[in-house]
């Protein structure tokens, strides 16, 4: 008589407890959406309209610097690159998410 | 100190160039063998420091281009001088470093602090003389090669003709002549026409060290192609293509992603090439493209945790490899600020680790072993303790001797072989 011993690969038993945790996972999961986000990396929001139109009053009086809220971000206070938020890109959805 | 982000051993071994996240490139140079002490061997000791890259901010983009150096390869000397490039995400810059070590004193138009002299007072004419000063490490920049990349490079490669090399982003290869900083030409391009059709992406690539006209570039689907330049302008077309095949009934999840090549190295003698991916370092024949002639496991107890480094982003961590001067060993990083050692002759390997507390100065280092399963021998470590913030990314191994630089995030080791 046979015994059949069913043994998971180590691999897949890791795959079942990734699908277990996140049930919305993707099939594939290279795929167009992963990859672009591998591409995308860097992505900050910043207008530069704001900034300009900043800059260009700054010459005439003295505008208040960075205050305490350095994520609050708005017309008359001069942003700059390194004063922005960090913002993951809104067009890319997590690995996680469906 | 920053975070080092790439190490590199130049032609003789000397000098050892480290660039880090903040756009610094640091190089040692080897201490000349001092004659008193005959069983000293040369120490490194910095030689030059110099701001490579600036961090930029593409308007048009919204795009922060950071100003980590990606890579650095040396050129192969020339003359007096040394130069080396050094890229970050999107721009490649060609060093000098060159040593001044005389200064010339007795000018005419202005005095020894620099103040202009006033002509009218001048009522004779000297000749300068050049005198012994304080040795200077210059550094300057010859060549910016910029605006070519539309994604992150990857790789920079000196061609064996000394004359042109490449570099690679996540999607296209560039053929540039190190005398032309405006323009290039493309020679990968596979880009698909619609985005969404994307499905790998060029992770490494690197020129043959001999023949000038034949380089290889990885993709993040575990597959190496080999083009050859004389066949056509636009190499799309790969001369060869190397990829294992896999084992269809131990697909999994992660199977794309743990084949995924972060290095690609020809080995010096020119007759085989390296890769490495996630759990694995392959030595493959370049006449022989279904597999790979050597397959070393580097961390294979990482199989049964892949659920946890992918949730945590580990799973995508670049580590590269390295060849030793003959060719007969190959050394790749790990975690916990480990790094593996293996002797392709003697099918040895070893694991060490890169840490201070686990090594003092001139003391040998103990081999580490990570305990898998069942009883935890003394002196082992188990894998759930291992610290996966600890990466070894970046190795290098001298030219000529065995000596090995180790990065271990923020600080540089440098380990030579024991003298008898």
């Amino acid at each position: 008589d046979t015994q059949e011993k069913e043994t998971i690969s180590p691999e897949r038993a890791e795959e079942a407890k990734l699908k277990a945790k996140y049930p919305n996972l993707g099939q594939k999961p290279g795929g167009s959406d992963f990859l672009m986000k591998r591409l995308q990396k860097g992505q900050k929001y910043f207008d530069s309209g704001d900034y300009n139109m900043a800059k260009a009053k700054m010459k005439n009086k003295q505008l208040p610097s960075v205050g305490p809220d350095k994520n609050l971000v708005t017309g008359d206070h001069i942003p700059t690159p390194q004063d922005l938020p960090q913002r993951k890109s809104s067009l890319v959805t997590s690995k996680l998410a469906g | 100190a920053d975070i080092i982000s790439t190490v590199e051993f130049n032609y003789s071994g000397d000098l050892l160039a480290t660039g880090d996240k903040g756009g610094r490139v640091v190089i040692f140079q080897r201490e000349q063998e001092n004659k008193g002490r005959p069983h000293s061997r040369g120490e490194y000791n910095v030689y030059s420091t110099f701001q490579s890259h600036e961090p930029e901010f593409d308007y048009l983009k919204s795009l922060e281009i950071e100003e980590k150096i990606n890579k650095i390869r040396w050129l192969p000397q020339q003359n007096a001088a040394h130069f080396l490039l050094s890229t970050n995400d999107k721009t490649i810059k060609l060093w000098k470093i060159s040593e001044r070590d005389k200064r010339a004193e007795g000018y005419n138009l202005k005095d020894e602090d620099g103040r202009l002299r006033d002509p009218f007072r001048i009522t004779a004419l000297r000749v300068p003389i050049l005198k012994p000063m304080d040795l200077m490490v210059e550094a300057s920049p010859r060549r910016i090669f910029a605006n070519a990349h539309t994604y992150h490079i990857n790789s920079i490669s000196v061609n064996s003709d000394h004359e042109t090399y490449l570099s690679a982003d996540d999607l296209r290869i560039n053929l540039w002549h190190l005398e032309i900083t405006d323009r290039s030409f493309n020679i990968v391009d596979i880009k698909p026409a619609n985005m969404e059709e994307l499905t790998e992406v060029i992770t490494a690539a690197e020129f043959h060290p001999h023949h000038c006209n034949t380089f290889v570039y990885s993709s993040s689907k575990g597959t190496i192609r080999l083009c050859d330049m004389r066949s056509s302008a636009l190499c799309d077309r790969h001369s060869k293509f190397f990829e294992e095949p896999e084992d269809p009934s131990s697909r999994s999840f992660f199977s794309e992603i743990i084949s995924s090549i972060s290095d690609v190295k020809f080995s010096h003698s020119g007759r085989y090439m390296m890769t490495r991916d996630y759990l694995s370092v392959k030595v493959w024949d370049l006449n022989m493209e279904n597999r790979p002639v050597e397959t070393y496991q580097v961390h294979e107890y990482l199989r049964s945790k892949l659920c946890s480094l992918y949730e945590n982003d580990c799973i995508f961590d670049k580590f590269e490899c390295c060849w030793n001067g003959s060719d007969s060993a190959i050394m790749t990083g790990s975690y916990n600020n480990f790094f593996r050692m293996f002797d392709r002759n003697t099918r040895r390997d070893v694991t060490l680790e890169a840490s201070r507390e686990s090594s003092k100065p001139r003391a040998i280092l103990k081999p580490r072993k990570v305990c898998t399963g069942g009883k935890r021998k003394k002196d082992e470590i188990s894998v759930d303790s291992l610290d996966f913030n600890k990466k070894i990314l970046h190795t290098a191994w001298h030219p000529l001797e065995n000596i090995i630089a180790v990065a271990a995030t923020n600080n540089l080791y440098i380990f030579q072989d024991k003298i008898n």
